[in-house]
């Protein structure tokens, strides 16, 4: 089993999985639909929660703190998630394959159709009190930002080398000493990228599930997300409002940049696995600031430093750590019974998931599956395009930025930040100029996707242009290539394995994009265009779940095929071909 | 004659055994039913006192015996005790020295010698006194804050030695220590170690040390084992009886490693004096596989070798050669294996010799090398010879690469599958018996015109 680990949201396994573990898999993910829209509609009667939302700037601060805190919690919780389940797939080769099946099809669902039946869940589970609706979104941010990050520690834990997992086991490590001197170390930097990618995929989501209609009711939880939406949904526009919310929701992305994610990658530096020491490092004023007031950090670092010892101590005096653990030591072997039992268990779930989807589907009608896709096809045409469109523009101006190693160095960090800000906070403000320049949905939408996914696609290939090795490019230059010629034999090539990891993070952005793009409230007019986001959205307007079921369905099929099809053919071309060594 | 420097060596059977190994093997179950034999069924022991140095050529399961003795590693059958207790049970006391170092560069210097003591609960401040004496012991005093990669690759290895050690480890167990290194450092510290050893310094009982370098294995050990492959088992195993420290120009040591490289060179023929305990056992010979096993060498690099020859006027002693050329033996083994699986050459006690066609090859320019070497592909090697015909058999002229990995792991592992495949499209490529497209995965039939463009671009 192996995973690619890249910088992007969305990581392309090499499937050696037999196909009827994706079908089951996804029955199984049916069953928890529906299991939650069963407890959910149950529970609908009890009071709920719509915090009316406060149009005064005064009220920015304490939103902008709710928001975060959310998206905090969210991350923690990814964060615990995805160590612990790259843990378990990395050590248990029985249940490995399943695993990462499941992360596969899991990263592929646009979490967005999730929002109806995780909120009436989660109130549920907490009648009448704001906890409920507060973990349901904390629920869905969680969902969107922890599946890159268990891929790609669980990529790390396999690609440390051998020689290393064996001194590891001859010097007697306890499981606790390798976690911390040898599994956690080698996987931060991929960890901390990853955490940046995801927090930046939190806050779409997050802006995007702080406020949305169901059936009649129309839930709000006070948050940048619900003050954004609510600015640009009054009328008339709240302009004011709307400018101030972006400006804090830019400023907490900036100021997340500076304090927490350029420290940590420069902290992180000393965890590369090299030999030699680089010439290129990231520096951090923050990080060094630290450093120099060694009084500030020393204490928490004593404190845990006799914690540590006590636990080595009492470890080390077990008695099962006393002998070297062969690499190749077979499991237990009562666990093939375990296996079985979980398959049946498994099966079962798959069972009622499916009976249970054909109960509700059997109430739609030939037209809606038509239109269903239609609106397939009306989407997958607009992701196209926007993809397109990105490229078009991007490709130039990211190898400008690459040839460039000056201009690289202000203005790669920049994209960084820019592609961080989320797309969902940009659109009522693109939407409003939208509406005034007399453009509709239709069009208007690609741009929409544009602006969520065009920032993957530019940031990869600055990094595709800036690793084309400088005699490469002598080269072409001594040998007077033309334009044209550059551009076929070094460039395009050069930049091919960076432009795919960056398309199939923007194609998969796209997708989910598409639910908030094609359908949109303003003021008091609904704005729709043909679509199967929109048709999505639609859906849990209205609380149609059995439209709402079969568009999710769809479009995760879309996703995973496309994918299958596309995507990850032309990663092994670019693995193979275009892979530049040395 | 070896009996003037070497004598054999009775299984010793003492109290003072610290490792035994007994009917230890290695095998991997494939899916039809049949196995892969890595290592034969093998005995084995570590007595106190002793520098085992164990050689053999690469496939003969050198690291994965030595995996085997520390516990790394269960035995597919056999057992391996430490004490007289089974090894899984036993609180042993090893160590190893990576070829790669392995250190943690996240942890300084002294961090990764404390590591192995914070395992075993020592408390921090003997931890840290052993520690800063052992990095003292091997010359490292002053670099204990120092991060792995801010020191040259020598001083990394002491650092490995100095982790190894502070554990004081009954046996210390080498994994090829020195290969990573240039040629001075790796003398250097060799004779460091004997140092340590001679005088007592590291408190070990027993060395055991995996190398391809004969000369290494002469210069440090009292006992020699060598390994031989397909499956690997113990081909010869004596005792080297020449005082420290010893003088490489002296002619006893240049004997010894002459004999061994005799040994290494004849992989058809059981050494002239072939250990009592070996007779009977099933070995599996190369000529009895239905496929040969390729050494994984260059067609560039056979044809350097044959040429090189040409100008020592056709025959040379394979010590010299490589001698001569700087060549770890390692290195240039697989290329006289090819050589001499292709009909290029002979090997006879240590000397190659051109045959006809290798004399033919090594006079011819390059077009005319590729005609013979195709000619001896094709009659030589099986693999080739199947993905020639195949191509020529199927109507669209392609064969995936799938097609033949599935004959040939019926036979081999699967990490040696992929090798072989990547060794036959190499020289299928050379000899333009075939093209294989990467990107599908399939061999493919070379169409005329790219021929005729490879044939001109070849000869430019």
């Amino acid at each position: 089993m192996r995973v690619q680990n890249t910088f992007g949201r969305s990581l392309v396994a090499v499937r050696n999985w037999p196909f009827f573990m994706d079908l089951m898999i996804a029955a199984c993910g049916l069953a928890i639909f529906f299991g939650m829209i069963r407890i959910g509609t149950y529970w609908l009667s009890s009071p709920m929660p719509e915090a009316p939302i406060s149009h005064s700037i005064r009220a920015l601060p304490l939103y902008a703190f709710y928001s975060i805190v959310r998206i905090g919690i969210a991350y923690l919780l990814s964060l615990v998630f995805a160590v612990a389940y790259g843990y378990i797939a990395a050590y248990n080769p029985r249940v490995e394959a399943w695993m990462i099946a499941v992360l596969d099809i899991l990263q592929s669902i646009p979490v967005l159709s999730f929002l109806p039946g995780v909120m009436l869940a989660m109130m549920a589970l907490v009648p009448g009190h704001q906890l409920g609706i507060e973990m349901g979104s904390i629920l869905l941010i969680f969902t969107g930002q922890v599946w890159n990050m268990a891929f790609s520690f669980y990529a790390s834990l396999k690609s440390i080398p051998r020689e290393m997992i064996e001194a590891s086991r001859i010097y007697r490590y306890s499981g606790w000493q390798r976690f911390w001197q040898l599994e956690m170390p080698f996987a931060a930097i991929g960890l901390i990228w990853n955490s940046i990618v995801s927090v930046a995929g939190g806050w779409f989501f997050l802006i995007a599930c702080e406020m949305f209609p169901l059936g009649n009711r129309f839930f709000r939880l006070p948050g940048l997300g619900s003050y954004l939406q609510t600015a640009a949904s009054a009328s008339p526009v709240d302009m004011h409002g709307l400018m101030w919310g972006l400006a804090v929701l830019v400023l907490i992305i900036v100021a997340t940049d500076q304090l927490l994610w350029r420290p940590l990658i420069a902290w992180s530096d000393k965890f590369k696995f090299e030999q030699v020491e680089s010439s290129t490092r990231v520096s951090s004023p923050l990080l060094a600031l630290i450093h120099r007031s060694s009084r500030l950090v020393q204490l928490p670092a004593r404190i845990w430093g006799t914690l540590d010892e006590h636990i080595y101590q009492m470890l080390a005096t077990r008695s099962r750590d006393i002998s070297v653990k062969p690499m190749d030591e077979n499991g237990p072997g009562g666990s093939r019974m375990l296996q079985a039992g979980l398959a049946i268990f498994g099966g079962l779930v798959a069972l009622w998931g499916g009976t249970e989807a054909y109960h509700l589907i059997r109430g739609v009608t030939w037209l809606d599956i038509r239109l269903l896709f239609l609106g397939a096809g009306a989407t997958f045409l607009r992701v196209n395009a926007s993809l397109a469109l990105a490229a078009a523009w991007t490709i130039p101006v990211g190898v400008m930025i690459g040839f460039n190693p000056k201009m690289a160095k202000i203005l790669q960090p920049v994209t960084q930040v820019v592609a961080s800000v989320p797309a969902t906070a940009l659109f009522p403000v693109l939407l409003v100029g939208l509406i005034r320049l007399g453009g509709g949905l239709g069009i208007g939408s690609i741009a929409l996707m544009l602006l969520g996914t065009q920032w993957y696609i530019l940031f990869n290939i600055i990094a595709g242009a800036m690793a084309i090795p400088s005699d490469l490019k002598e080269a072409a230059q001594l040998y007077r290539f033309t334009r044209w010629q550059r551009w076929k034999t070094l460039i395009l090539p050069g930049i091919f394995p960076y432009l795919i990891t960056g398309m199939v993070t923007a194609s998969g952005g796209a997708w989910n994009a598409s639910i908030v793009a094609e359908y949109f409230h303003i003021g008091h007019q609904t704005l729709e265009t043909m679509g199967l986001g929109a048709q999505i959205s639609a859906a849990t307007d209205s609380g149609r779940f059995s439209t709402l079921l079969l568009a999710t369905v769809l479009m995760a099929l879309m996703v995973v095929t496309v994918n299958r099809l596309v995507w990850r053919r032309l990663y092994r071309l670019a693995e193979t071909r275009y892979k530049l060594e040395g | 004659m070896q009996e003037t420097f070497a004598t054999r060596l009775e299984t010793p059977a003492g109290n003072g055994t610290i490792i035994r190994a007994e009917g230890i093997e290695k095998y991997y179950a494939q899916p039809s039913q049949n196995r892969i034999q890595v290592i034969a069924p093998t005995d084995l022991s570590i007595v106190p006192g002793e520098i085992v140095a164990l050689l053999g050529p690469s496939g003969s399961g050198k690291s994965t015996m030595l995996r085997m003795l520390s516990g790394l590693s269960q035995p597919s059958a056999g057992q391996v005790y430490w004490h007289e207790r089974p090894i899984q049970h036993a609180a042993a006391n090893v160590s190893i020295v990576f070829q790669s170092f392995a250190l943690f560069p996240w942890l300084t210097v002294l961090e990764n010698v404390e590591a192995p003591l914070q395992a075993r609960g020592v408390p921090a401040s003997q931890r840290r006194e052993r520690s800063l004496k052992m990095l003292d012991t091997v010359g490292l005093d002053g670099f204990e804050a120092a991060y792995p990669k801010e020191l040259s690759g020598g001083m990394r290895q002491r650092v490995g030695f100095a982790r190894a050690l502070v554990v004081e480890p009954e046996v210390l167990f080498m994994d090829e220590p020195f290969s990573a290194l240039d040629v001075l450092t790796a003398e250097n510290l060799r004779s460091e170690l004997l140092e340590l050893w001679a005088k007592k310094t590291m408190p070990t009982q027993a060395v055991f040390l995996v190398t391809h370098n004969i000369e290494e294995a002469v210069l440090l050990a009292d006992r020699i084992i060598v390994l031989g492959r397909n499956p690997g088992h113990i081909r010869t195993d004596f005792k080297v009886q020449l005082t420290q420290p010893r003088d490489r120009k002296s002619e006893a040591f240049t004997q010894l490693v002459d004999y061994i490289y005799k040994v290494l060179t004849r992989p058809d023929i059981a050494p002239a004096e072939a250990p009592e305990q070996q007779t009977g056992r099933r070995v599996r010979d190369q000529r009895q596989m239905r496929y040969q096993m390729l050494p994984h060498a260059r067609p560039g690099g056979v044809a350097g070798l044959l040429e090189l020859l040409v100008d020592r006027g056709g025959q040379e002693d394979i010590y010299r050669l490589a001698d001569d050329l700087a060549f770890e033996i390692d290195d240039l083994l697989p290329i006289v294996d090819a050589a001499q699986l292709l009909g290029f050459l002979k090997v006879e006690e240590g000397d190659v010799a051109l045959t006809e066609s290798g004399t033919e090859f090594a006079n011819s320019e390059i077009l005319r090398q590729k005609e013979i070497f195709r000619d001896a592909a094709e009659k030589n090697v099986l693999l080739l010879r199947q993905i020639a015909r195949a191509l020529e058999a199927k109507s669209d002229h392609t064969v995936p690469e799938d097609f033949f990995l599935d004959m040939l792991d019926e036979q081999f592992s699967e990490d040696e599958c992929q090798r072989q495949m990547e060794t036959a499209i190499t020289w299928g490529r050379y000899a333009e018996l075939f093209d294989f497209d990467a990107s599908k995965r399939r061999f493919v039939l070379p169409d005329l015109q790219e021929e005729e463009a490879a044939m001109q671009e070849g000869g430019e």
